[in-house]
């Protein structure tokens, strides 16, 4: 059995196209970057002020202010492109990103997201979330199936605080990956050795399966 | 024109409840130097502007663990579990705004403009209140501008006059919140004679700075 938050990261890797920018969250999000060469043409927006993120240095190598959004010393590819907060968040909001990923605490089948704070208990603030999922043109939800304790977190209605209404379009997990459509989660794919049933059990929300599901190619 | 100032210029724009601006994102892009003196004069009951409370022995965070914060107008605290904690006991007030949404409203404080409208938080608890405009069928929110009585700056190359240079990441919220303070002081790295940048690669305008020390 391959390691889940490798082959999730895999998995998203293969959404992109050579040219388009992206932009991947904290946590696990920032794995995909492992999978995409440096060879793609896919460039990477950094939200807190440079489009041409790289690989992370080696020890005592980093670059003075070369840092990606959680503070941590980053490197800049060739073809890369400073700006100040307000032009990156124009990038993000303006539909110049072709997707984000981003991690969850819940989604449901509305495409309703909720990462950004559990009341009483987490209130870390939503950073840049709220933007990139209102103003990317693709939102993927990159995340384990499952809470630690095995609860769902693909529900038919969120119900933590909100950071965007209906943004959300496809959802990896290490179980599959399902497209958020009008109709609701539509499974698209299933991961070597997982059944249909499997998948549902773990899921809360009614999950549409079509006449042909792919594999999750590790 | 030299706007080369002392620390002790610095101590005698700083009051107790002013509302300041202070660049940076986490660890990159923060005046360090110029929060030091905020600390070291004790000026208390602030109300912050800033991207994040980064962390507890980090720029802005340690305003917060020496409790000078009133107030902090920021889009993340998670860094920083002081800032929590005093907001869990009553102790500081946190607003908390989306990124993208608290750098335009620095830019409109700063461009004479009363606000801008954003799809960011349609339909989540930053939408309450706030006034909804649809626009060809698309719903936006009213986010209104804000401005601060002084801005704290980080650049690397300043030159005598004030014009500024950001080097790399560490630009971010700085050329906004330059805009839209009514003083603003700037810490530099690198501090040059009028004429040694070249126009082009000038960020902010010095005409925007009133004071620069040495970082």
């Amino acid at each position: 059995m391959v390691n889940p938050r490798e082959l999730i990261a895999k998995r998203v890797a293969r959404f992109f196209n050579a040219g388009e920018l992206v932009n991947l969250g904290i946590g696990m999000p920032t794995a995909v970057a492992n999978y995409i060469p440096a060879s793609s043409g896919i460039m990477l927006h950094s939200e807190n002020g440079f489009i041409g993120l790289g690989f992370t240095p080696l020890a005592g190598v980093m670059e003075k202010d070369v840092v990606n959004a959680g503070g941590a010393p980053v490197t800049m590819v060739p073809g890369a492109a400073c700006f100040d907060s307000g032009q990156s968040f124009a990038l993000i909001r303006g539909g110049h990103l072709a997707a984000t990923v981003l991690g969850a605490l819940e989604v449901d089948e509305k495409g309703n997201l909720a990462n950004w704070m559990v009341p009483g208990k987490m209130v870390p603030g939503m950073g840049g979330a709220m933007d990139l999922v209102a103003g990317a043109r693709t939102v993927i939800i990159a995340m384990e199936h499952t809470t630690k304790n095995g609860s769902p977190k693909i529900l038919r209605k969120c119900s933590l605080p909100l950071t965007a209404v209906n943004e959300v379009d496809w959802i990896v997990t290490e179980l599959g990956v399902m497209e958020v459509t009008k109709q609701g989660i539509v499974l698209r794919e299933l991961a070597p050795g997982v059944s249909v049933q499997d998948i549902q059990s773990k899921t809360e929300a009614t999950l549409i399966i079509p006449e042909i599901i792919g594999c999750m190619e590790p | 024109m030299n706007k080369l100032a002392t620390k002790e210029d610095v101590f005698a724009r700083l009051k107790d409840g002013q509302v300041i601006m202070i660049g940076g994102f986490l660890n990159t892009g923060t005046p360090e130097a110029l929060v030091d003196i905020l600390i070291e004069q004790n000026i208390k009951n602030l109300t912050v502007i800033a991207n994040d409370t980064a962390f507890l022995d980090k720029g802005i965070g340690k305003l917060v663990v020496n409790k000078q914060v009133a107030r902090a107008i920021v889009s993340h605290i998670g860094t920083n579990p002081e800032t929590g904690r005093q907001m869990n006991a009553g102790e500081l007030e946190v607003d908390l705004i989306p990124q993208g949404t608290l750098a335009e409203r620095i830019r409109c404080g700063g461009a004479g403009l009363g606000g801008v409208l954003t799809p960011t938080g349609v339909g989540t608890l930053v939408g309450e209140g706030k006034k909804q405009i649809i626009s060809e069928g698309k719903t936006y929110l009213l986010e209104l501008a804000i401005k601060a009585d002084i801005a704290l700056i980080k650049a690397w190359k300043a030159d005598k006059y004030g014009n500024l240079v950001y080097n790399r990441a560490a630009r971010n919220f700085n050329p906004l919140m330059a805009m839209a303070a009514d003083f603003v002081i700037v810490e530099a790295e690198e501090i040059l004679e009028v004429g040694s940048l070249d126009p082009d690669q000038v960020m902010t305008p010095g005409a925007c700075v009133d004071m620069i020390i040495q970082g």
